[in-house]
């Protein structure tokens, strides 16, 4: 052996212990490295934004053209010009019946007005097989309506909205959840972890993990919010991306937040078991706390006390208080109560988690039993 | 120097560990063995600090150790592991880092190591596409990457082909040699006796034996002689007709004997050089040393 150490010819070293931020933060880094440089992640997240970003372009898309498929195109003639809104449909002019008729029966026109009929309206209207609802009602006689609380909301919209938070917030911390789930396992796995141990704490480390994977989580969120807000600027949606402001706002303040707490639940469950394949048994609690604030969101979109229920639980704040936010059913000061709120439930699990983590990490072989983890002695 | 001082350790209710006490003087390299159970790898996690110890001290230098201290500690698991799906150059950086390494130092520094280890041309490549051996140097590396101040190092030998085993053997000498103090278990006692300059035995959570290898030989050789005539008629048989000796072993001209005292020995070895009038000649006459093994079946008992 010729090449001499390094370290002979220098005579010293220079390995120190880090401090703890330092080290937490090369964790982190390694995390975000290395979720960055998976294909499959790169590949997962390509064709989610553009899913994004097609939905909302699409969306933006149709509601100019009026709905599905254009205008309503209606024939009249000369007696019922007056009747038919030309600003609402396409208005064809036949000289009578006769050719209003034909003009249906061709599909040159989706339907006709003519005069005659028995409803005071004195208006008949001539379709092939079913008349175009919009028609019907332009020219039925409605009782005046009066609404005492205007809302500007489409119910529609605010449905999709729901589902829109619901499927970001369930599949990003899904998503990251998983991973941070199946790195801590790796290094138990592999053992890597007792040399990590050897020079950081357990806790260094844990706090490094979800710092990393909070990092992309909400990175992806950002990702997502941004490319919505474009798309909806560029389809013209501004009315729609001026209402949801301040909700997109809070949602990625709250999904930061949170995905935090749901990380260290994940990295906790995750470090009582030894190999990858238990790892899906072992996180299902926290999983159903994801997926229930999805679930709720999509069935009480529209039920006010529920969604101020879940717009202070932690686990669904993210997803309840930028619903009821974009509602404006919320005051300004209620979403810093519920991140204040959220602020204290991480500490708390975050204090149980590094227990559980620190207690479990080297016990390989049998699943490690929670009562075990938390137990007052090691 | 790392002392260990009254060391126990329990899980659940089953005690590992039972007042270990033993040093690793630093400049030596001191071989840790024991039976499977014996208690090596506990013994070990506590002195990196993985695990803590039930009572007793861990000291360097007279000190009690640190967490800042450990953390310059080389240390390599039984259990190996590395990322598997990280490359090799990468997380040796990335270990090298984390105990404080500059970047920059860092690759400085797992170059020369690979290149030592023989892994050079292989350090862009995942761990897992690696062969064992391999796997093992890239283990090895990845204690060494930080220029510890001490090593401890779990079986660093098994799964090693033996010109590997020189390689590393070479390598550790070296940080021998500059002061560090280097703590490795091995089943394999060959290894241990041809590297190793102490020697400490645990069986059973206890310590055994402890000390230089020499003293340790000195300690358990028993009264077990040799002697082999060479000529014509060379034949020890007479050997057995000695006052004050039993014969354990017997063939042409060569015996083996447990002598009462240094005094029935040294008779054996005066009549065969004045009693031999037919040309027979001695070749050679000593005092039989135990191997490490020997010695280690003994304590183990």
């Amino acid at each position: 052996m010729t090449t001499q150490l390094q370290h002979t010819q220098t005579g010293q070293t220079h390995s120190r212990q880090l401090g703890a931020a330092q080290a937490a933060w090369l964790v982190a880094e390694r995390e975000i490295t290395t979720k960055l440089r998976s294909k499959a992640f790169l590949i997962s997240t390509g064709v989610l934004l553009l899913l994004v970003l097609g939905t909302v372009l699409f969306g933006g898309i149709s509601s100019k053209m009026g709905g599905f498929g254009g205008e309503t195109k209606v024939a009249v003639v000369a007696e019922t010009a007056d009747h038919v809104n030309s600003e609402a449909f396409e208005v064809v002019k036949v000289a009578d019946r006769a050719a209003a008729e034909q003009a249906v029966l061709s599909e040159q026109v989706d339907a006709a007005v003519v005069p005659g009929g028995d409803t005071p309206v004195g208006l008949t209207v001539l379709a092939a097989d079913s008349p175009p609802m919009s028609l019907v009602q332009a020219l039925s006689a409605s009782p005046q309506v009066e609404l005492l609380k205007p809302t500007t909301e489409n119910p529609m919209l605010a449905y999709f909205i729901a589902i829109a938070f619901g499927i970001v917030f369930m599949m990003s911390a899904i998503t990251f959840g998983t991973t941070i789930a199946q790195s801590v396992v790796e290094e138990k796995q592999t053992r890597i972890v007792e040399i990590l141990l050897a020079t950081v704490s357990a806790r260094t480390i844990l706090a490094g993990k979800i710092l990393g994977n909070s990092i992309l989580a909400l990175g992806q969120v950002i990702a997502i919010a941004a490319l919505t807000s474009v798309g909806m600027l560029a389809t013209g949606q501004d009315l729609l991306l001026g209402e949801l402001g301040t909700a997109l706002i809070w949602f990625a303040i709250l999904f930061a937040f949170g995905f935090v707490l749901l990380a260290s639940l994940y990295a906790a469950l995750a470090s009582l078991v030894s190999r990858q394949e238990d790892v899906a048994s072992a996180v299902s609690p926290v999983m159903w706390l994801v997926m229930i604030p999805y679930i709720a969101i999509i069935m009480f979109n529209t039920n006010v006390k529920v969604l101020a229920i879940m717009s202070y639980v932690p686990f669904s704040a993210p997803v309840g208080m930028p619903m009821r936010l974009y509602l404006g059913t919320a005051e300004w000061w209620e979403p810093v109560v519920s991140l204040g709120i959220l602020v204290v439930a991480i500490a708390i699990v975050w204090w149980l988690g590094a227990r559980i983590y620190e207690r479990s990490i080297l016990r390989t072989g049998a699943k490690v039993k929670l009562k075990d983890a938390l137990a007052a002695k090691e | 120097m790392i002392e260990l001082n009254g060391i126990t350790r329990s899980f659940g209710d089953r005690q590992v560990l039972d007042d270990v006490t033993f040093s690793v003087a630093g400049g030596r390299m001191t071989g840790f063995v024991g039976g499977n159970g014996a208690g090596k790898t506990t013994t070990m996690r506590i002195i990196l600090g993985v695990l803590a110890q039930g009572s007793g001290t861990v000291t360097l230098d007279g000190q009690p150790i640190t967490a800042g201290d450990r953390s310059r500690f080389g240390y390599m698991p039984e259990e190996r592991g590395l990322y598997p799906k990280m490359k090799v150059a990468e997380q040796l950086v990335y270990l090298g880092k984390l105990h404080g390494l500059s970047a920059a130092a860092a690759k400085s520094e797992v170059d020369g190591l690979l290149e030592r280890l023989g892994l050079a041309e292989r350090e862009g490549d995942t761990l897992e596409s690696l062969s064992l051996g391999n796997q093992q140097r890239a283990q090895i590396a990845a204690a060494l990457v930080h220029r510890p101040i001490a090593l401890v190092l779990d079986e660093p030998f098994s799964g090693l082909d033996p010109m590997a085993v020189d390689v590393v053997l070479s390598v550790l000498r070296d940080y021998a040699a500059q002061g560090v103090p280097v703590l490795f278990s091995s089943h394999q006692l060959d290894i241990v006796e041809r590297l190793c300059d102490d020697v400490t035995v645990i069986g059973g959570g206890r310590i055994l034996a402890s000390g230089s290898r020499e003293s340790l030989r000195a300690q358990h050789s028993g009264r077990e002689f040799e002697i082999e005539l060479t000529g014509a008629a060379a034949d020890a048989g007479w050997v057995r007709d000695q006052a004050g000796i039993s014969l354990t072993h017997l063939d042409g001209g060569y015996a083996r004997f447990e002598a009462e005292n240094d005094a029935a020995a040294q008779a054996v070895l005066a009549r065969a050089v004045t009693g031999s009038a037919d040309g027979t000649q001695v070749l050679r006459f000593g005092k039989l040393t135990p191997s490490l093994a020997q010695i280690f079946k003994e304590v183990v008992k």
